[in-house]
């Protein structure tokens, strides 16, 4: 059975930014997350590790409520988000939603850049549209995150024109540009090719300097250490295993684990 | 065949035909551009989630394209005074009919073209805290807007030539005039392919419109 380590970071009296109890998520009758309990404290870097069908991309889906959770609940900063209806599952009114995506940004597998806005454009979308800010503060404020992630000199041009790096790098300054308190990565680099993981992983090391709370789903197992400190390995919708970096992946001690980092080791040469 | 072909009669009736086709030009107008906004609005509650406004729009859009649009304006004129008390004029039933009628179509345009943007472009937006209404307006509708114009055309088209069935309720529009001017002059051949030019001068230049609007939206950031 999961062998969750005792391994709570937090003091016990710290409120955490992010708590998520019993956490619960069905398609239909496939139940993809079955209680996940999980207590996120301020600055905290979480990587999350699993094979493909283990709920990683769910359960992080579920902090932001891109996918509405079936039972279970999830507060920030000691505030519940939802209210649990009839049937047990969360639901939240569109207002709230709102509210918590401003505080809990996202970055996406696809980038998913808005096509027919320039960089600048969708750095400062957000903002603008969400937040009202005027258009002369935000537009500077998208360019600073974009020098940011390095980017400062494609303001100007379209998504289509740039590499998938820099497309998700240009992603990442309009997550940061809504100045999230905590973000979110959903396999931020697995639909890039090879030679452009780098930039985008460099970028997202820089912001973990910053004290960020973050919350990363990857493959990257090499990624995860040095980014991390905490690493959870999922399995069948549950947490398995998890600690820092150096007892997870170096030192694992459940047999999915192992048999998991193996899997990944499998080609070393 | 030793038809001649008398078209000097029907040319000098030509203000009658231009006093109809004002009303046909704004027949269609009202009813297209009303249809535009309002078809987005049934399109989005046709593509809701939602039971209860995706039950509505379903039951509107099907009832207004399975019956005869002829059917539509005569209950308008004749049927719905009997059960409302409300007389309209001939003109604003046949204006209502046909703008709800296109309202159907231009609804399933709209649902068709809202649903055909990636998921992840929804996404996206939500990711950053918008609204729904927010997202079709910044989103969803500017890149949706370019792979729906050929179709919106289409249906444009339609109601330009489908306004002449409102000369059955007696509105004035130039298919009424047409049809009176050939009962007077004896000349329904001529009088009907002059008007068969003046319809083609109407739309042509709209498609043309389109086309160009269409190449316009295309080339936009792509």
């Amino acid at each position: 059975m999961a062998n969750v380590l005792p391994a709570d970071v937090l003091p016990a009296d710290a409120t955490p930014v992010l708590a998520v109890e019993g956490l619960r998520k069905s398609f239909g009758t496939n139940e993809v997350l079955k209680g996940i309990d999980l207590k996120v404290g301020a600055g905290e870097r979480i990587a999350i590790l699993g094979s493909s069908g283990s709920g990683k991309s769910t359960f992080l889906r579920c902090i932001n409520f891109m996918e509405t959770p079936s039972a279970g609940r999830i507060a920030l900063d000691g505030t519940p988000i939802g209210t649990e209806g009839r049937n047990g599952a969360l639901t939240a009114k569109s207002g709230e939603l709102r509210r918590l995506r401003t505080r809990v940004g996202m970055i996406f597998q696809q980038f998913n850049l808005f096509p027919h806005m320039s960089v600048l454009e969708n750095v400062m979308e957000g903002p603008v549209t969400v937040k009202g800010l005027p258009k002369a503060e935000a537009r500077a404020k998208a360019q600073d995150y974009l020098k940011r992630v390095g980017l400062a000199e494609k303001a100007d041009q379209y998504p289509q024109r740039l590499s998938g790096g820099q497309q998700q790098r240009v992603a990442i300054a309009r997550a940061l540009a809504m100045e999230p308190e905590i973000l979110l990565f959903d396999e931020p680099t697995s639909s890039l090719d090879p030679e452009l993981v780098g930039e985008v992983l460099d970028v997202i090391l820089g912001l973990s300097r910053e004290g960020r709370t973050m919350l990363l789903v990857t493959h990257e197992l090499g990624f995860a250490y040095h980014f991390a400190t905490r690493v959870l390995f999922l399995h069948e919708g549950r947490i398995h295993e998890q600690g820092t970096p150096d007892e997870v992946l170096k030192n694992p001690r459940e047999e999915r684990t192992q048999a998991f980092l193996h899997r990944f080791s499998a080609f070393h040469f | 065949m030793n038809y001649s072909f008398q078209f000097g009669e029907i040319l000098a009736n030509g203000d009658l035909l231009l006093r109809g086709l004002k009303l046909t030009v704004l027949l269609f107008v009202l009813a297209f551009s009303g249809a535009l906004v309002c078809g987005l609005f049934i399109g989005v509650a046709r593509g809701s989630s939602r039971r209860v406004p995706n039950l509505i729009a379903t039951a509107y859009i099907e009832l207004f394209r399975n019956t005869p649009v002829l059917v539509q304006l005569i209950w308008f004129y004749y049927a719905l005074p009997a059960l409302s008390g409300w007389q309209p004029t001939a003109f604003t039933a046949a204006a209502l009919g046909l703008f709800l009628n296109t309202s159907a179509y231009c609804a399933e345009i709209w649902r068709a073209g809202l649903q055909s943007l990636p998921a992840g472009q929804w996404e996206a937006g939500r990711a950053i805290g918008m609204s729904e209404w927010q997202l079709l307006r910044r989103v969803v509708v500017p890149q949706a807007l370019a792979r729906m114009v050929p179709a919106f055309t289409n249906r444009g088209v339609e109601l330009a030539k489908m306004t002449s069935i409102a000369s059955t309720i007696t509105v004035q529009e130039l298919m009424y005039e047409a049809k009176m001017l050939s009962t007077q002059t004896f000349l329904p051949l001529e009088t009907f392919t002059v008007v068969a030019v003046i319809y083609f001068v109407l739309i042509y230049p709209g498609t043309l419109a389109a086309y160009a609007l269409e190449r316009r939206l295309n080339s936009k950031g792509a």
